[in-house]
């Protein structure tokens, strides 16, 4: 059944670049920088690659958050990637904040391939804000 | 600049003065075939009809109240594999017209040897509403005549009662009635030398910003803010009826996943859609681990994930036709959702579907230096 709020574990969806914030999740695993395991990640070779649609299939199912990491503008590995990337989540974002849906739950970062610390650091952002909002409206519902 | 010429129309006769205009354009040479919303031999309806003989133009019926498809998809299965090869007249609704736009951008029509020919919208009944209508002996005539009206219209479809662009944005020539009085007169408007060619070979005379025409822009000028504060109020309703997750899944539960909505826009225009493709056929056992996610799922599955997708896909292109609303067998308000997350994914990349082929597709470019706010701390 569903779990209270006080061991209510956030379940995270993170899709990831190869070339950047892939590598930074890399680096953070072998410098050992400690963050929660609430994040799980899916390789992709670039952000602009990830359809809304995984992302909101992910919400459906589950998911109480989902992420897309990616290169820092203008460092993208196939050059404008990041930038569609954004204008698909800019625009995925305003749709669920037309509908009335928590658009909050929709997270995107760009993180280099030598920023390891910053990764984990993002990693406990997102896991401590999705604790703070508890458990994803659309993950519950059968029904959806 | 606007130059246009007048067309008289005897005794209140509109749909005659068109259809004789339009007959005009076969027997002077100017056009060989011709897409035009033609009176189904029932009585019960008007199709876009394609047509090579202008005999049947006495059977055309541009102002009748009912749009059963929207002609861009018409104009998609004709031209989408070879360019028309004879000069061909296109008779279309404004909305059609801005759906057209956005399938040529999206490489769906190909615009060779095309007269495009739009006329100022009193709007459309559905289908059935239309039979109705019909079948009580109404006509085109008295409907046009009182286009001023539509707005307290309340069997006119919800997409026409709060349509931003019911004048043709992209037309060579415009059948003009805002501002007059189309029992009387109607203005030919030539928007592009295309238009202006076909109008002078009929032998007619333009004129530059003559009095109609002037008064047509002023029409319009007074409808813009008057539609936007009817669209806001819209809007804000729209977002209390279906805002937030219990709302949005009450208005879908009816849904059954008959894909209709998406068959029948004009914008949708994979030739394979993802929501039909083997993603979605699963073994038994994928079915039963998404059902232990919830401990139920509902079937047919990813019911919200199509709407929610078909909302990222073509909202930055939907020109508000409403013709998902209308293909829908349990009445989902499709033409509201799409509305309201269409203009707000509109304004968030500045664009309008359907005013200019110059206009790139949101999806399709993208600024170095916008949207700071996704992606950063």
């Amino acid at each position: 059944m569903a779990e209270t709020k006080e061991q209510f574990e956030p379940k995270i969806i993170g899709f990831i670049c190869n070339w950047c914030t892939g590598a930074a999740a890399d680096l953070a695993g072998t410098t050992r920088a400690q963050y929660p395991p609430n994040l799980h990640p899916i390789r992709v070779m670039c952000s602009g690659t990830v359809d809304p649609v995984y992302l909101i299939k992910a919400l459906l199912s589950g998911a109480d958050a989902v992420m897309v990491g990616g290169c820092h503008p203008g460092d993208c590995h196939y050059v404008s990637g990041n930038y569609k990337a954004r204008r698909k989540i800019a625009q995925l974002k305003q749709i669920f904040q037309s509908l009335g849906l928590d658009e909050s739950r929709i997270w995107a970062r760009w993180i280099s391939a030598s920023e390891g610390p910053e990764f984990a650091k993002f990693v406990n952002e997102i896991t401590e804000e999705t604790r703070k909002q508890g458990p994803g409206k659309l993950a519950g519902d059968w029904a959806l | 600049m606007t130059k246009s010429v007048n067309l008289n129309v005897n005794a209140g006769q509109t749909r005659q003065a068109v259809n004789a205009f339009l007959k005009d354009l076969f027997t002077k040479n100017i056009v060989e075939a011709m897409l035009v919303p033609l009176a189904h031999p029932a009585g019960s309806n008007v199709v876009p009809a394609l047509i090579t003989e202008p005999a049947y133009l006495d059977n055309a019926d541009v102002f009748a109240p009912v749009m059963p498809v929207n002609a861009a998809r018409t104009l998609q299965s004709v031209t989408r594999l070879t360019p028309l090869d004879r000069k061909t007249a296109v008779v279309i609704r404004p909305c059609e017209m801005r759906a057209f736009v956005e399938l040529v951008k999206l490489k769906q029509i190909q615009t060779e040897n095309l007269l495009i020919i739009g006329f100022d919208c009193p709007g459309a009944y559905s289908v059935k509403d239309y039979a109705r209508f019909a079948a009580e002996k109404k006509t085109s005539d008295e409907f046009v005549k009182n286009y001023e009206k539509r707005a307290e219209d309340e069997k006119l479809r919800a997409g026409c009662r709060i349509c931003e662009y019911p004048y043709p944005l992209t037309a060579d020539i415009t059948i003009g009635i805002f501002g007059g009085d189309p029992s009387q007169n109607l203005t030919l408007v030539a928007e592009t030398a295309n238009g202006a060619e076909a109008l002078t070979k009929l032998g007619l005379s333009l004129e530059t910003d003559s009095a109609a025409a002037q008064q047509r822009q002023a029409a319009i000028t007074k409808y813009i803010p008057e539609i936007k504060e009817r669209r806001a109020r819209f809007f804000k309703q729209t977002r209390e009826e279906i805002g937030g997750e219990e709302k949005l899944a009450a208005v879908f539960a009816t849904c059954i996943k008959c894909q209709n909505c998406r068959q029948a826009c004009p914008v949708c225009y994979c030739r394979e859609c993802f929501f039909v493709s083997p993603t979605f056929e699963l073994e038994s056992d994928k079915y039963l681990r998404q059902a232990e996610k919830k401990g139920a799922v509902r079937m047919p599955a990813d019911t919200l994930l199509f709407h929610l997708t078909r909302m990222n896909h073509m909202g930055a292109s939907c020109v508000g036709c409403g013709a998902c609303e209308e293909a829908c067998p349990n009445d989902i308000p499709l033409l509201k959702i799409f509305q309201l997350i269409g203009s707000d994914v509109q304004a968030l990349f500045e664009y309008v579907p359907g005013r200019s082929l110059e206009d790139p597709l949101p999806a399709a470019v993208f600024k170095e230096q916008e949207l700071e706010r996704i992606g950063e701390k």
